[in-house]
């Protein structure tokens, strides 16, 4: 590999977590020695979590909430928001209403 | 023997104090002065509470005198409590435990809130906790760790450690928590005092800082279960915020709470019994069992197979999907921003490394890597099938009991500093929790003894979902025949 940035984008994960890479796909910036502390400390609880395929799980459903509800409807009705101003308070930069971002295209 | 610390909590309870406003033997500017100046003395060295607005608070209180006069009814009214740095409240500070948060103002009451203030609560102000609400210890806050009032050299548990320290050490009436792994009980039963995690679905969400969607549910830190009990109606009910709360029939929860459990069936689960649990804690919670076996509850050994897997399940759905609710603190709409990147992604990448604590950045690539390709169905899909195993569990469980009996944790408090560079054993310790937030189910936990050391020990009672008035009956009457729990 010429360069670690090349290295970074062709990343595949393997078999064993690569900090560095979920790190990217995270939008996280870490340092050298994040990336060594939660590489050793995320491999012993991935290993860990491996258990979980000791089970026959061949038929079992999947369960993503406790007490599955469908379909939670509402009346179509027209109702009040939150202030617009409250809102834009906690913005870390607005103007006029619309909250200011780095140059997107150049 | 190491700093173990006596002290009497001076503060009556939430029903105690609404029968003395009721009585006019009291007033609310006098208990919220009352409080405030216990925090004063105390607080500095329990750091239990992040911020405590002292003129709001008694506006507030002298707003609730004033309404009192006037005929103006409300179960709390007058109340003072304290609210979990997660919950949002109007106009006050949500900072999550977190630096990204920092300068956060809630813009809106969370539903939870909502109705404790429309029964005249008042917010005295906002408690300490792991941020996010991760952690089992309140170490990971990023505005310091909260102290065990029992022993100021050990942790108070966590996430909602703040808010158990300040009930414990008699610097609130009542606080509320949040609980996605134990993260009410674990801290209650270090700290020595009564939580209540509901049924997911019975208390709405809305305004809770989202961790863990699926798991995360609202619940109450008291000194007895009848604060528990009141606290609970007022804040159960479906909301139309919140299309996971439930509607089920939300019932008068202090009525029924006697002390006998006659034909009660309890069931002891033996997994909850194994390798890792203290000898002490084991034969307090032993004892406790007896106790309710003397009440007339009939008990019986049951099973539950899949618990040794419950932490394996858990580590991966929490983190996924702290992962995806937490992209949200990228610097755009609220919160601290670097203002060093040139262009947005990097502005995000940096603003989360600057402004997240190691065990949120811990959190968040776990979780990314269990959803990211090639892992989701070995990882997430996979834990997901064992929560129906452990959920099946408990079903098959409660065909045959009302509820169950177990240790809240495996050893009482540890000292600070123990567990916090080996997440993998922190995660361990809520064995006997994330269970009941996998099934959806209730649990409450209450003071069963101490150890030789001085610390707390907590007797766990979960029940079926929607079935918070078994545990609460069970947890009262064990508490008052034990009479243990309070000062």
């Amino acid at each position: 590999m010429e360069s670690s940035l090349v290295n970074d984008q062709n990343a595949q994960p393997g078999e064993d977590i690569d900090v560095a890479y979920v790190a990217r796909l995270a939008r996280l910036q870490l340092s050298d020695e994040e990336v060594a502390t939660f590489q050793s400390q995320l491999g012993d609880i991935v290993e860990y979590v491996r258990k979980i395929s000791e089970l026959d799980l061949s038929g079992i459903e999947p369960t993503s909430h406790a007490h599955p509800v469908h379909n939670v409807l509402r009346k179509d009705g027209a109702r009040d928001g939150l202030a617009h101003d409250d809102v834009m308070a906690n913005a870390p930069s607005s103007r006029d209403g619309q909250f200011i971002v780095p140059k997107i295209v150049e | 023997m190491t700093s173990r610390v006596s002290f009497k909590n001076r503060l009556p309870t939430v029903t105690e104090a609404v029968e003395q406003l009721d009585a006019g033997t009291c007033t609310s500017e006098s208990l919220v002065e009352q409080v405030l100046g216990e925090i004063r003395e105390r607080d500095g060295a329990l750091n239990a509470y992040r911020t405590v607005d002292e003129p709001s608070a008694l506006d507030q209180a002298r707003a609730a005198d004033s309404a009192r006069r006037e005929g103006r009814q409300g179960r709390l009214l007058g109340v003072p409590v304290a609210i979990k740095d997660v919950l949002n409240v109007q106009g006050q500070t949500c900072t999550c435990g977190s630096k990204i948060l920092e300068s956060y103002v809630a813009p809106y009451d969370a539903t939870a809130v909502a109705k404790l203030r429309e029964e005249g609560a008042v917010f005295v102000g906002r408690t300490n906790m792991d941020e996010f609400a991760m952690g089992s210890s309140s170490e990971n806050s990023a505005y310091g760790v909260v102290r065990n009032p029992h022993q100021h050299d050990c942790v108070p548990g966590g996430s909602s450690g703040g808010s158990a320290a300040a009930v414990a050490a008699g610097e609130a009436l009542c606080g509320l928590g949040t609980d996605t792994g134990g993260s009410v009980r674990q801290p209650a039963a270090f700290c020595g005092c009564v939580g209540l995690k509901p049924s997911y679905g019975r208390i709405s969400r809305y305004g809770l800082t989202a961790f863990a969607s699926s798991l995360d549910q609202v619940g109450t830190l008291t000194r007895d279960v009848r604060d528990a009990a009141l606290l609970l109606g007022i804040m159960s009910g479906a909301d139309p915020m919140d299309s996971t709360s439930l509607d089920e029939p939300v019932p008068d929860y202090t009525d029924g709470l006697t002390e006998d459990l006659s034909g009660f069936r309890i069931g002891v689960p033996q997994e909850y019994f194994t390798s890792g649990i203290d000898a002490e804690v084991e034969r307090a919670v032993r004892a406790a069992i007896e106790y309710c076996a003397k009440m007339g509850a009939d008990i019986q050994e049951i099973s539950l197979p899949h618990t040794e897997y419950s932490v394996a399940v858990y580590c991966v759905i929490a983190t996924a999907e702290a992962s995806a609710n937490l992209a949200r603190f990228d610097g755009v709409r609220y919160g601290i921003r670097n203002e060093e990147a040139s262009d947005p992604v990097e502005m995000y990448r940096r603003t989360r490394a600057q402004g997240f604590g190691a065990e949120v950045k811990r959190r968040i690539i776990l979780g990314t890597y269990v959803l990211s390709s090639g892992y989701h169905d070995a990882y997430y899909l996979s834990a997901q099938k064992v929560r129906t195993l452990i959920r099946r569990d408990f079903e098959t469980a409660f065909e045959e009991c009302d509820a169950l009996l177990t240790p809240c944790t495996p050893t009482a408090a540890y000292r600070f500093g123990e567990k916090i560079d080996d997440p993998l054993q922190m995660y361990l310790g809520d064995l006997f929790t994330v269970t009941a937030n996998l099934a959806g189910i209730c649990g409450i936990t209450v003071p069963c003894g101490f150890t030789a050391g001085g610390l707390p020990i907590g007797l766990q009672v979960l029940g079926p979902a929607f079935k918070e008035e078994n545990i609460l009956r069970v947890a009262h009457a064990y508490e008052q025949s034990a009479a243990l729990g309070k000062d």
